[in-house]
């Protein structure tokens, strides 16, 4: 290092190369199935194959040699067996009752993981049946009560304005119902964790998660171990998208309960059936619009129901819910409005966290009510929109003020122009007379709030740490987890610029809870924005340490810095700093009345999808999309690029083609054969474009992005295919027997047009 | 505990890896992705679902890309393999390898190894490929991160610096 070096180094902002991808590009990087360790054993879990029922008996089927296996059931729990999250309802084990299909009920553990498909068949479960419930519908009428005194997890009320006075003004009163599917994650690596027993430090677990933290919580409370004895590393993690927010705490119960009992490490790694079968999906949902408008196009307000499907336990659908019904109402202004959010038990695997986390389905809804209202008034999308968005300084429907500086007209405008919107639609409505294809183009305009709801951030109080080593070398230390949306990349980006260091000199620790602090779980678009300002601040502490003992001026050469870090050890031992995050001053938020700033910082776009649909097979394909947002400063925009490319990939995904197909509560098509995700050949050109406009609260004025592209991607494309077919379609995934079916019963004479909504 | 261990059945199966000559002893009906990944302890290959849909544990069989999961081991008998592993030379990366760290094909990183030897094995076949070309050469395998579009700019890049040099 030459000391003459005055370069002034930057990253943010630069596409710079990905931390950990030299690993993943020659195969060396390791996550949770690659690893292996002496004496290792391999567990599998023996599930319910009922939806609701009292276990009568277990029997071992004497084809199987059982001194060879560890068997574990809720009885060798040394702690509580639920697994720690929200509510304390969910079992790690089952013990009598079971409450949906593939819930654990046994353990078994074997030196050869061969051995354990057979031995899982061979035990046999008897059961007393219950009767059991397979959707919204039946909860609500509450004939079976499977679930607290009314089978509701959580209800939420938001109130703004006076909605019974609107009915009165009204020139049009539009109505409707729209509903979403179950989603799978199917992220390509399946669910595993490793565990391991140490008599003296406890137990380690190394896994395929999200949040090590969480499941640090979740061993805790299981094994009743104190906080020191248990240790929860993350792998290499082959893709999460929020299916490994919450259930790596049962599987990772599940391995420690096996590794205490057998002396063994032990090994869980799923196959795809069982990770499809017996894993969380996206909450089902229905939402009912009842909207006043003027005649000039103005919502004067109205009424959102939002529910969603829970499966059978609590686990996250408290939160899923909260953010779906805070997101319900889009990006439009309400003067009144009143939105009620529920989320009910189901017999079926508890539903759970999937990017976006309840915005899709309701914004689903509120999208394609937008549509539903312009046809009714006779405006296009585009006109009741404009007319409709909301501004700076008018309030959200949680009464939250807009202070951003944002212009929903101007990024409409961008997006219609560069989707060619009018002029294609113009051309579509002539060649549609003739065609054997009728095509169309569709809007939907959404916000994604980043971070967690409300008082959330501040609850969970997240501790970012940055330690600089003798040499000068750099370390983040945080508990955020790398799972390909580029976690290492950009924190190390953000400790790179704010240390005026080449990004080359930062590394970012391996997520260990014995050696980073709780930096929050990596869920929630929180990461860049939240945690990233908090590395931005321990950094400027780092900085301020070093200034401070007078090792450090105001302008230094990275010669300068290493050699302040080289005197600082030596004098006074390792330099650590940490930030802790402090929520901004002016921020107020009522849990109870939800009313007040949900979001320190929300992202907006407008999406334009072009589709066709095939008049032979009835299939809709996307020809073309464009994907315009402003998320703040684009800290890389080779990872955003990508980052919104895949959610709309995956959106594409949950509006056309991946269907959960559900018999008495259990999937059955848990395999990559027959649920059918976009391949190469399924996607049209994702065309991504940017607005920056720097936000306050995050690192370098980024906001979050993660999670946003999964929120349009559905009605645009929906409402394009009202715009190609005419028919409103209210409900996801739209398959071509869907469209088949619904077309086909429009050409038959003597059959009514679907009817459009209640317009009076 | 303990498995009772027997090698009845079991034989000796040779091929190449990576250039190296490997014999391994092995049940004959194994699937060629669990030797890779056990015995010869080269864990690039990946199992996403174990029926030949996701394609993550593509290798190269004397220059055809198969899905190990569905190779018996006898069947590689004799043959040329190439895994990921194989595929940078002397530590020097593939001009694919650099290609997907620079367009951000890899995100996850899960799918990469079977994406960038399928990948391989288009360019092999049609050093200029079209856009339709990638993608159909791509359809199995399949990426839940990236939406596809920054793998198929790796593969154009690639594409070019192989034509450049």
């Amino acid at each position: 290092m030459e000391s003459t070096d005055l370069r002034e180094y930057h990253s943010v902002g630069m596409s710079v190369p990905r931390k950990e991808g030299r690993d993943k590009v020659t195969g060396a990087a390791r996550y949770v199935d690659d690893i292996s360790m002496p004496g290792i054993v391999y567990g599998a879990t023996v599930r319910s194959k009922v939806a609701r029922g009292r276990i009568k008996s277990i029997r071992f089927g004497n084809e199987v040699a059982w001194d060879e296996f560890v068997i574990v059931t809720a009885k060798d729990i040394p702690g509580k067996n639920h697994v720690a999250l929200i509510a304390d309802d969910q079992p790690c084990l089952a013990e009598n009752i079971v409450n949906h299909p593939e819930e654990p009920i046994l353990l078994l553990a074997h030196p050869d993981r061969h051995a354990l498909p057979k031995a899982v068949e061979a035990v046999s479960i008897e059961y007393d049946p219950l009767p059991a419930i397979h959707s919204i519908e039946e909860s609500e009428r509450c004939s079976e009560i499977i679930w607290g005194s009314d089978n509701t997890f959580k209800t939420f009320l938001i109130e703004k304005g006076d909605v019974d006075a609107i009915w009165n003004n009204a020139d049009y009163i539009v109505e409707a119902e729209y509903f979403t599917g179950a989603q799978e994650q199917l992220y390509i690596e399946n669910n595993g964790i490793i565990a391991a027993v140490d008599a003296g430090l406890g137990i380690t677990v190394w896994g395929s998660l999200q949040c090590p933290y969480y499941v640090h919580k979740a061993l805790m409370t299981l094994c009743a171990l104190p906080e020191d004895k248990v240790r929860v590393v993350q792998t290499e993690t082959g893709g999460a998208f929020g299916g490994k927010e919450e259930y790596p705490s049962m599987i990772a119960g599940h391995a420690a309960l096996l590794a205490i009992k057998s002396g063994h490490p032990v090994k869980i790694v799923y196959d795809r059936l069982e990770d499809m079968t017996a894993t969380t999906k996206r909450h089902p949902s229905r939402t009912r619009h009842r909207t006043a408008v003027s005649k000039d196009g103005k919502i004067l307000g109205g009424e959102i129901e939002f529910t969603i499907d829970g499966g059978a336990y609590t686990t996250l659908s408290p939160v899923v819910l909260s953010r779906g019904t805070i997101h319900a109402g889009g990006p439009y202004y309400w003067p009144a409005v009143r939105i009620r959010g529920k989320a009910v038990a189901t017999n079926a695997p508890p539903n759970g966290a999937f990017r976006g986390f309840g915005a899709p389905q309701s914004l689903f809804a509120m999208e394609r009510h937008m549509d539903r209202i312009a046809r009714v008034l006779g405006l296009s999308p585009v006109e009741i929109r404009r007319r409709n968005f909301l501004q700076p300084e008018q309030t959200t429907t949680t009464e939250q003020t807009i202070k951003e500086e944002i212009n929903l007209n101007h990024l409409l405008d961008r997006a219609l122009e560069l989707s060619g919107y009018e002029s294609k639609r113009a051309r579509f409505a002539i060649e549609n007379e003739s065609a054997g294809s009728k095509k169309g183009m569709g809007i939907a305009a959404f916000l994604h709030g980043a971070g967690f709801t409300g008082s959330g951030e501040r609850y969970l109080g997240s501790v970012v740490g940055i330690e600089a080593h003798a040499d000068g070398r750099v370390r983040v230390l945080v508990s955020s987890a790398e799972f390909g949306q580029g976690t290492n990349t950009v924190l190390c980006q953000i400790a790179a610029e704010t240390l005026g260091l080449p990004y080359e000199d930062i590394e970012i620790a391996q997520p260990d809870t014995r050696e980073v602090p709780n930096s929050g779980p990596t869920v929630a678009s929180r990461t860049a924005m939240i945690v990233g300002k908090l590395v931005q601040s321990a950094a400027v502490g780092l900085k301020q340490t070093l200034s401070g003992c007078a090792l450090l001026g105001d302008t230094y050469t990275r010669a300068q810095f290493s050699t302040a870090c080289g005197k600082y050890a030596a004098a006074r031992g390792p330099l650590k700093s940490y930030a802790r995050y402090e929520s901004p001053s002016g921020i107020f938020w009522d849990d109870e009345k939800y009313r007040g700033e949900a979001y320190s910082a929300f992202a907006w776009a407008v999406y334009v999808a072009e589709v066709e649909v095939d008049l032979t097979t009835y299939s809709v394909s996307v020809k073309d999309f464009v994907a315009l947002q402003e998320i703040g400063k684009v800290l890389h925009p080779v990872l955003a690029t990508g980052q919104i490319a895949g959610g709309v990939a995956q959106a594409i995904g949950f509006a056309l083609y991946e269907k959960v197909n559900q018999q008495n509560g259990r999937m059955q098509n848990g395999q990559m054969t027959n649920y059918i995700m976009p391949t190469s050949v399924d996607l049209p050109p994702i065309r991504v474009f940017f607005e920056e406009i720097g936000s306050a609260h995050g690192a370098y004025g980024a906001k979050g992005i993660g999670e946003l592209p999964m929120d349009g991607p559905a009605p645009a494309i929906v409402n394009a295919v009202e715009d190609a077919t005419s028919i409103p379609f209210n409900s996801i995934p739209l398959l071509p027997e869907d469209v088949f079916e619904a077309m086909t019963a429009r050409l038959e004479p003597g059959n009514a047009a679907i009817p459009l909504a209640g317009a009076r | 505990m303990k498995a009772s261990t027997t090698s009845a059945g079991k034989c000796e199966v040779s091929f190449t890896i990576n250039g190296e000559p490997k014999t391994v002893f092995v049940y004959p009906m194994e699937r060629l992705l669990d030797v890779l990944r056990g015995q010869l302890t080269l864990t690039g290959a990946k199992e996403g679902c174990g029926e030949g849909e996701c394609g993550s544990c593509s290798v190269l069989m004397d220059s055809v890309l198969v899905n190990s999961c569905l190779v018996p081991v006898l069947q590689a008998s004799g043959t040329k393999i190439i895994t990921i592993e194989g595929l940078a030379e002397d530590s020097r990366l593939h001009p694919l390898q650099t290609a997907f760290l620079d367009c951000g094909g890899a995100q996850c990183g899960i799918c990469t190894p079977g994406m960038i030897l399928a990948a391989s094995h288009l360019l092999h076949k049609r050093p200029e490929p079209t856009l339709d070309d990638i993608r159909e050469a791509l359809s199995g395998n399949l990426c839940r991160c990236t939406g596809y579009m920054q793998i198929f700019d790796a593969v154009m890049q690639a594409a070019r610096h192989r034509t450049a040099t």
